[in-house]
């Protein structure tokens, strides 16, 4: 096992200079002056000279990649150009919206991904199974940035169920104490008793939840499906049914924990992949996280910023899906001899 | 003559296979008339289309829809829904074109270099992919069209380079089973050329697979498109492209539900198409994942 880990580890250095040399060619090979790109067409010559030496823009490339690298390896991202802070503190107050939101999308879409799949296995080849895996495909082929929209037309404008953006009601005057939201409302609740922050900002996550869940709920039922239909084929499973157990325990006891070992593996790469869904997601409901963060740096042109988001995002995308790796050898030792 | 027939046999089974093998599949047959739909919208948009996609007309702006003037209604600038979505799918057949073209040329070479010629090669495209496949997908084809900066083409080569990985893992993974594999040790105990042995030996084998995988990347490069240009970083306006027409109805979400719903259900369904028929060319072609 430590060596298992050592590997991966080791395999992972190359790959994480690769993201972050790519991230420099980004703003290197990018048309025309970054600079001037950042403060508009009409800035003067004095203002992009100066910013220009202010991110070391005028020196030689490979000069510019060594300080870039020397700045990374310390977490330096510069300074934001639009706001003047740090990157790095501006990507720290808005990771938790992002966390938060893609955990519950992630419980979304884990619960009714594998509910939908173990009942389409079930019910193989009737109705309900057609249905469902119609359902799913449907839903792997969704435009969630118009499902998003769709969403809001009903059940906040339709309805009027739903609030259309944001994380809490504006007019609670919250106090974020840990920027988990739904965290801290309950800590709310315990020391004051009040629900309705709580209310609140649940009801705020709801759509959101569903929108970003969405893909990744469909493609969780289809595995499942495929990877239950496969473990019910198995010799144990007709020994069990045999002996007279009842259907009930055979699947959900004996059969769900072996169907779930690539369900697992599929959950944590969709995680990760949430994490770059929530650009569009985020957009959409005005929601204050890293995605909706990055495309208004990208809109902005403020290169420090896209840089620093987009290598903090693969970072956590490709430590995130180690993990899974790691996890999956745990549960399946059969893949650490290979 | 006779090493001709030889040849064919094996590759015109598969094909019968194939139709025979999807003309039972109901998936398959929805997928074909969707895909049907979809060409045919695209390649006779201008005869389809009652109206010019780009006019506006300005005191029809936001009429309701299934009226016999605009069946689909107008959008802010009077201009007919209906027929820009007829034209969206002219640019998304374009996008998913292009965009597959790209990844799948750059993947098969890559693919079957890496395959067969293994060593040092190998290893460094397979590292440079992990590296790609370090950022997810939707994130990759944004840095990249902001290398490019934003237009319909940088965001179609954007998700053309994106999909290289996916291909070139493909190609790889079959060249690496087909090489080791009796018949090719015996071409090139003949004397068979690498060139040769690649095009004429391997390559008819890594068909199948590519296929299911490049019907899967239409769907999937329409679907990244729409969202790039949704983003403002792929189709600019006046252009039909049906993302970009989502993202400008965005506004228009309470007063006029239609402006954002009909474009969006032309991407679900062409994407749907294509993801039904990938899924039973799969189920078709290889037998194992059949249930």
């Amino acid at each position: 096992m430590i060596r298992y880990l050592v590997k991966r580890l080791a395999l992972l250095i190359p790959t994480l200079f690769g993201v972050v040399t790519l991230v420099f060619a980004m703003i290197a090979l990018s048309p025309g002056d970054p600079a001037q790109a950042m403060l508009g067409e009409r800035a003067n010559k004095e203002s992009v000279e100066k910013l220009r030496e202010q991110l070391g823009l005028d020196k030689p490339l490979g000069v510019q990649y060594v300080n870039y690298l020397k700045r990374i390896a310390v977490l330096d991202f510069q300074n934001s150009i639009k706001t003047g802070q740090p990157v790095i503190q501006e990507i720290r107050a808005r990771f938790p919206a992002t966390i938060e939101l893609s955990i519950f999308a992630m419980l979304f879409a884990a619960f009714f991904g594998i509910l939908i799949g173990i009942v389409s296995a079930t019910h193989k080849n009737t109705w309900v199974d057609y249905t469902s895996m119609a359902g799913a495909l449907t839903g792997v082929s969704m435009p969630i940035f118009w499902l998003g929209l769709v969403l809001m037309l009903i059940f906040s404008i339709g309805l009027n169920l739903l609030p259309t953006g944001g994380r809490i009601d504006i007019r609670m005057y919250f106090t974020p104490i840990t920027g988990f939201y739904v965290l801290d409302s309950i800590i709310y609740l315990f020391k004051e008793g009040n629900p309705a922050y709580l209310v609140s900002v649940i009801k705020h996550l709801i759509l959101p939840a569903v929108a970003l869940g969405t893909i990744p709920l469909a493609i969780i039922a289809r595995i499942t499906r495929s990877s239950m239909l496969e473990v019910l084929k198995q010799d144990y499973i007709r020994t069990a049914r045999a002996a007279g157990i009842s259907e009930h325990k055979i699947i959900y006891q004996y059969a769900l924990r072996n169907a779930l070992l690539p369900v697992v593996t599929v959950i944590g790469l969709q995680f990760g992949l949430l994490l770059s869904g929530a650009i569009l997601t985020e957009t959409i409901f005005a929601w204050p996280g890293i995605g909706k963060w990055i495309y208004n740096a990208i809109e902005a042109r403020d290169y420090p910023a896209v840089q620093g988001g987009i290598i903090i995002i693969a970072t956590t995308f490709v430590f995130i899906n180690l993990v899974v790796d790691l996890l999956y050898s745990v549960i399946n030792p059969k893949v650490r001899l290979s | 003559m006779t090493d001709d027939t030889t040849l064919h046999i094996p590759e015109q089974s598969l094909f019968r296979e194939t139709i025979v093998g999807l003309s039972k599949n109901k998936g398959a047959i929805a997928g074909l008339i969707i895909i049907c739909l979809f060409i045919i919208s695209a390649l006779g948009a201008p005869l389809i289309a009652p109206h010019d996609p780009v006019r506006q007309v300005i005191e029809h702006r936001l009429a309701k829809p299934f009226t016999p003037s605009y069946i689909l209604g107008t959008d802010d600038l009077g201009r007919d829904l209906f027929s820009r979505i007829v034209y969206g799918s002219r640019i998304s057949l374009i996008i998913g074109i292009v965009s597959v073209g790209i990844s799948l040329s750059f993947g098969l070479i890559i693919g079957t270099l890496s395959g067969y010629y293994g060593g040092w090669f190998d290893r460094i495209v397979m590292r440079l992919i992990d590296i790609m496949l370090a950022f997810p997908y939707i994130l990759l084809t944004i840095v990249i069209v902001a290398i490019l900066g934003a237009s319909l083409l940088n965001a179609m080569i954007a998700i053309g380079i994106s999909q290289i990985p996916q291909y070139a893992r493909v190609v790889r993974a079959t060249v690496l089973a087909e090489k080791e594999n009796d018949y090719v040790v015996a071409e090139r105990s003949l004397g068979a050329h690498d060139l040769e042995l690649m095009l004429r030996t391997i390559l008819p084998n890594c068909i199948a697979p590519i296929f299911v995988q490049a019907t899967l990347g239409i769907g999937d490069a329409i679907l990244s498109s729409a969202a790039l240009s949704f983003l403002g970083l792929g189709a600019q306006p006046p252009t039909p492209e049906w993302g970009l027409m989502v993202a400008t109805a965005k506004e228009f979400v309470t007063s006029a539900w239609w402006v954002v719903t009909f474009p969006g259900i032309a991407i679900l369904l062409t994407v749907l198409g294509f993801n039904l028929m990938s899924d039973s060319l799969r189920d078709v072609l290889d037998p194992r994942l059949k249930d």
